[in-house]
């Protein structure tokens, strides 16, 4: 079978050899490296900009960020047809193609988030391997921390007031430099729609632009989510343990969620969330009113075919009513976890509507494809380019999370930055 | 190891390096095929000439070991009929590798459209393949070099260097590329270079019993396809895309896409 046609339903008139080449995965990979960026712009918000009521969640942004990083490469590595060869884009690259700047882009976007984490981390493994050492009677774990941590030190020893204060200068300058490297990871990520000049639906100079804009948003939006989520799930677990062991903490000794911590990340959503609305609306409004030659097969996909899709759930249910959920005065955090939740299929629908949308005319404009989703899959082809492969990517940001603040904390620490 | 020892041993490594490099350099292949400037290929479709036969797909298909039976195929024809009402009706069943033996068009899906024969004003075939673009968007965005323009023009894909990631498959205006069902990788009409480099001709044209297809140098005043583009009116496709196609066309009507 030809790659594409197990999924793709071709009506009127279409080129023999169109399919829907790019499918759920290339979906995922603009909503996962978007969801990278957004997450350390927002911890950056708090490092460059000293926003102190950030300060909670811009460390948990920051390892949730790492967390996606790797995730990023999925989505291409499982759509490749020859995902061995994935590497020759470092090592070959051609440097006209959109796509060849995604090593050196990525890999230097890799580096800072990692060298900002050692810089926020060095503290706490210092002081918890000295704490750790004095201790007698460690468990499996803590032994397992100690040799861990002083390897993670990479012999940087000095915890003085003066070397925390570089630490703290040097934080401030990788966030500051992240910003633009996340934008333009993300902006390029943009870019490879955007200059395809064959595709009527992709090529516009507000791509790169827009998909930074709906990247934050959609980034703050799993932030909030994440961390009102596992500051409850934290809560509940000890409340368990306490069952078991009453010398624990009560649940209302533990830090939890900070609703001025929700407010104010909820403030810089919606403010992302205007301008990635008013971008894409502009760019609609564009083509209607120049109406080139695509315009035609564009408003039958756009108004007709993709409707419930564009206008149901991208604009009402992802964009205009976790807008007013958001604006509506006293704020609950549930609201907010809820307004977030739909921000976030707002933001994955709008890449369906434009990776999968882009694809839903033939070149010939003269008919339609439409893309089935996989759901049980028959073979590895449907499984990686199916609902399960997509579930697989979406899945293992959090897992990867779990492990990373096993050594990582990221909730309720005493100093540090 | 004083600096001036270092410096001059480092000038040793330097030299020792470049010297390789340099050997690298006197076999490019792409200055050798620079040798050759009097060679552009060319395509030329006589449109008037088209019955739709579908002989072209099946020399194409075996020629170039395309599965016979996958819905992908490196040249296709379409059939246009144009009706009474101005609407345009465009099929090309399988690309047209058993001909159009029917009347009626194909809207896919299984399903088929019947048009009577007194509402038909107009009706042609279109042979399609690849256009051998002078700018090719698919050599533009391949992210590892694996599809390239040969000096004679003709563009080609490298299939042990294609990761398979389908973005020259998107850059086409044309659709003219598609995964090897066998190779899995980008797959396209060559002009059969095979062929044509060894002094044949591509198979479609071969098999063309109409001689709608023709294949030439556009470099060469002498060349009899060369002397129908320069003297006669002929067209491209898609000219806005700024891609400029290298197969012309004879009698290309509006209405073909």
């Amino acid at each position: 079978m030809v790659h594409g046609e197990a999924w793709t339903i071709k009506e009127f008139f279409t080129y023999p050899n169109e399919y829907i080449y790019w499918t759920i995965q290339i979906v995922m990979y603009p909503f996962m490296t978007g969801l990278v960026a957004g997450a350390f712009v927002l911890s950056s918000l708090y490092h460059v900009f000293g926003i102190k009521q950030l300060k909670d969640i811009a460390r948990f942004s920051l390892v949730f960020s790492f967390a996606l990083l790797p995730v990023a490469m999925m989505p291409l590595m499982l759509h490749l047809q020859q995902p061995q060869r994935g590497i020759e884009v470092m090592m070959t690259p051609h440097f006209t193609s959109a796509i060849a700047a995604f090593g050196i882009v990525f890999s230097t976007y890799g580096m800072i988030v990692a060298a900002e984490l050692w810089f926020v981390y060095r503290q706490y493994f210092v002081q918890t391997v000295q704490e750790l050492k004095t201790k007698t009677n460690r468990t499996a774990w803590e032994s397992f921390l100690v040799p861990l941590y002083s390897i993670l030190t990479m012999g940087a020893w000095d915890i003085s007031e003066h070397a925390l204060e570089k630490d703290e200068k040097a934080v401030k300058i990788l966030a500051g430099l992240g910003i633009p490297v996340a934008c333009f990871l993300h902006g390029y990520a943009g870019f490879i729609f955007g200059s395809v000049k064959a595709n009527a639906l992709w090529m516009t100079p507000l791509m790169p632009v827009i998909f930074i804009c709906s990247a934050v948003v959609s980034g703050i939006a799993l932030c909030i989510v994440t961390y009102v989520v596992s500051m409850e799930l934290r809560k509940f677990i000890f409340a368990w343990r306490r069952k078991l062991n009453p010398d624990l903490p009560t649940t209302a000794e533990l830090k939890s969620v900070e609703l001025h911590v929700v407010t104010m990340t909820v403030k810089y959503l919606i403010m992302f969330l205007i301008l990635a609305i008013t971008l894409e609306l502009l760019d609609l409004i564009f083509r209607g009113y120049t109406a080139v030659k695509s315009w035609d097969i564009l408003r039958s996909v756009i108004y007709e075919k993709d409707f419930t899709k564009i206008f149901i759930l991208q604009y009402t249910c992802g964009n205009l009513i976790p807008f007013i959920l958001l604006l509506f005065p006293r704020l609950t955090v549930r609201r907010a976890v809820l307004g977030a939740l739909m921000v976030l299929l707002g933001v994955f629908m709008m890449r369906w509507n434009v990776v999968i949308g882009g694809q839903a005319f033939s070149s010939s404009f003269a008919g339609f494809m439409e893309y089935q989703l996989p759901i049980w899959p028959h073979d590895m082809e449907t499984f990686k380019e199916g609902l399960f492969g997509a579930l697989m990517v979406a899945v293992t940001p959090f897992v990867l999370f779990y492990f990373l603040s096993r050594i990582l904390p990221v909730f309720g620490q005493k100093g540090g930055h | 190891m004083n600096r001036r020892e270092f410096l001059k041993r480092s000038i040793v490594v330097v030299a020792g390096m470049a010297l390789p490099t340099a050997a690298l350099e006197l076999i490019d292949p792409k200055k050798l095929l620079a040798a050759k400037p009097e060679l552009r290929w060319v395509f030329l479709v006589d449109t008037y000439k088209c019955v739709g036969c579908g002989f072209c797909v099946k020399a194409c298909k075996i020629e170039n070991e395309v599965p016979y039976d996958a819905d992908v195929t490196r040249t296709w024809v379409e059939r246009y009929v144009i009706t009474r009402d101005g609407k345009t009706h465009i099929d090309t069943p399988k690309g047209a590798l058993n001909g159009f033996t029917s009347r009626k068009i194909d809207i896919g899906q299984g399903h088929t459209e019947e048009i009577r024969d007194e509402d038909i004003v107009q009706s042609f075939f279109v042979p399609k393949l690849c256009n051998q673009c002078e700018n090719p968007p698919c050599v533009q965005v391949c992210p590892v070099g694996a599809t390239y323009q040969t000096a004679d023009g003709v563009v080609l894909v490298d299939r042990k260097w294609c990761i398979g990631c389908g973005y020259c498959i998107m850059g086409c205006p044309y659709g003219v590329r598609f995964f090897h069902p066998v190779y899995k990788v980008a797959e396209k009409c060559n002009f059969c270079y095979h062929r044509i480099s060894k002094g044949m001709k591509t198979a479609c044209v071969d098999a063309c019993p109409f001689s709608a297809r023709r294949i030439g140098n556009l470099r060469d005043p002498n060349d009899p396809v060369t002397k129908v583009i320069m003297t006669e009116r002929v067209a491209i496709l898609k000219e806005e895309y700024g891609t400029k196609p290298q197969v012309y066309y004879l009698g290309l009507s509006k209405e073909v896409r």
